[in-house]
């Protein structure tokens, strides 16, 4: 009797009895949708160091001081409070990380609403990614291949459309090192807690010395 | 002496049926009865999930839709992941542990991050449970899920047929099916399934509502589950939902037929490393670096 159960549970199951169950409905035809690339449109603000009513900072548009109406200089004073906000924390300290050696007219028009390239091509702030592809040029073309930058929305683009990043959203152009992070929990089954040896990793790890430059390698 | 026989007989069955009789908290003699996912006919498989739709309910008092999404015709799907970028966060882990309706208590993913020494790929020496600022200057870090083999140990372990490989290279299981015997578990070299050890503990508001039958279906105690790629998400052309989390774009998926697709262009043009090649399972998860 269970030997019979056995044959008729166990037979076909190598195959679909319902050979209509295999596949899905098929998708033909060209891809219809499209990719929409997610694109500051103005300039970003600044933090000042004056606190509205809530308690936040204050955010100042960088031409407030630096406009075409303006007598403020250019070139960035060192210390400048205004510029806090603009940088990035290194050792426990805010740095304003300039982006190498370059200066604010480097990139930047002087009708402070566009940017330019190295040969002085006017370039909207939508199409920032051409400005940056100048000098990273593999970048540019892994995020042009997909294998840079990430996405969501569908791989399948004649069954839906697909949402990207400008170069900008995860980098801020002024420091763009990818900030270090405190990671989402890890796992906690049983049989994974850390052998006490493991525990006892030096807490000298942690120090920011130690941090990666925002790159896996 | 015949009759006594007859007598002992059928209280031998008597017995035997017992825990039948008893079958309560959910497991019904419908389940009980159910076939294996590939005799099903379409008019049993929306019995079925009917019947899944409304133990959901009743067990975790939430509104789900479960539905049985097959491969798209013509699409085989490949998975790869750039080494030179990820940096660790663990954002794919918990996207993964959302999205596939995972157990809370013990924060199951059917993803792993290891933190691994540079200049070396030594996984015994790796950490998974890290809890510090990342990335660290002297590690690496290595997501590893299913690596949804082409030639797969697991599916070869499997002593009832509960899990097999379909047409579009995702290997599935029958949670309906599956004995919890976990010889597949010792089969992966990846370590990519997990085991129910107790009954997924998920607040009613959490639960993920778009289900599958062979995906992200709230499985039952004690049985295996492993990751599909998203199939609920990916059959129907979305990303997966570890694609989409992670910050840095390590993540590359599509259809490997398709010429014009980012997987061919990095399995064409990068430095591809498939983990543990020389065991020859034939992954279609791949690693790969940048310049």
């Amino acid at each position: 009797m269970a030997w019979v159960l056995a044959a008729v549970l166990l037979v076909g199951c190598d195959g679909f009895t319902d050979e209509s169950r295999e596949f899905g409905p098929p998708v033909t035809g060209e891809p219809t949708h499209s990719v929409v690339i997610e694109s500051p449109q103005t300039l970003g603000v600044v933090d000042s160091p004056l606190l509205d009513v809530n308690g936040t900072p204050i955010g100042v548009g960088c031409e407030t001081c630096h406009g075409p109406t303006q007598a403020r200089s250019w070139a960035a004073t060192p210390g400048e409070p205004f510029h806090t906000g603009v940088g990035v924390t290194v050792d426990g300290v805010r740095k304003l990380d300039h982006h190498g050696e370059l200066r604010c007219d480097n990139c930047h028009s002087p009708d402070r609403l566009t940017v330019h390239l190295a040969d002085g091509t006017t370039l909207n702030l939508a199409d920032t990614m051409l400005l940056c592809a100048q000098c990273h040029g593999p970048q540019y073309r892994d995020y042009q291949r997909g294998s840079h930058g990430g996405m969501t929305g569908f791989w399948d683009l004649r069954q839906g459309p697909r949402s990207r990043n400008n170069c900008v959203v995860c980098h801020a152009p002024h420091s763009p090192h990818y900030e270090p992070r405190m990671p989402a929990p890890g796992p906690r089954d049983w049989y994974l807690r850390e052998k006490p040896t493991a525990a006892k990793e030096p807490a000298s790890e942690e120090k920011s010395s130690d941090l990666g430059d925002g790159h896996g390698n | 002496m015949a009759a006594g026989g007859a007598t002992f007989g059928a209280a031998a069955v008597q017995q035997a049926l017992a825990p039948l009789a008893e079958l309560s908290g959910g497991f019904t003699l419908d389940e009980f009865l159910q076939r294996h996912y590939k005799q099903l006919s379409r008019e049993d498989m929306e019995e079925v999930l009917d019947r899944l739709e409304r133990k959901t309910l009743e067990e975790y008092d939430r509104e789900v839709q479960i539905e049985d999404i097959r491969p798209i015709p013509g699409v085989q799907f490949g998975y790869a992941l750039n080494l030179s970028l990820c940096i660790g966060c663990r954002k794919c882990v918990e996207a993964c542990h959302k999205e596939n309706n995972h157990d809370r208590a013990t924060y199951n993913s059917y993803i792993r991050v290891l933190e691994m020494e540079k200049g070396g790929n030594d996984l015994e020496e790796s950490s998974v449970t890290y809890d510090h600022v990342v990335p660290q200057r002297k590690k690496f870090y290595m997501p590893v899920q299913c690596h949804q083999c082409d030639n797969p140990p697991c599916v070869k372990a499997c002593i009832t047929k509960a899990t097999w490989k379909e047409a579009d290279g995702i290997v599935v299981v029958d949670y309906n099916w599956c004995i919890g015997c976990r010889y597949c578990i010792s089969a992966c070299p990846y370590e990519a399934r997990r085991f129910n050890w107790t009954k997924p503990e998920i607040p009613a508001e959490e639960i993920n509502p778009g289900q599958s039958y062979l995906t992200n279906r709230v499985r039952p105690v004690g049985v295996v589950e492993k990751c599909t790629f998203c199939a609920h998400r990916t059959r129907v052309g979305r990303l997966p939902a570890c694609l989409e989390a992670c910050p840095t774009g390590s993540r590359v998926f599509g259809n490997m037929l398709d010429p014009k697709s980012e997987i061919r262009w990095v399995l064409e043009n990068k430095r591809v490393y498939i983990l543990k090649a020389e065991l020859g399972t034939l992954p279609r998860f791949f690693y790969f670096f940048d310049e």
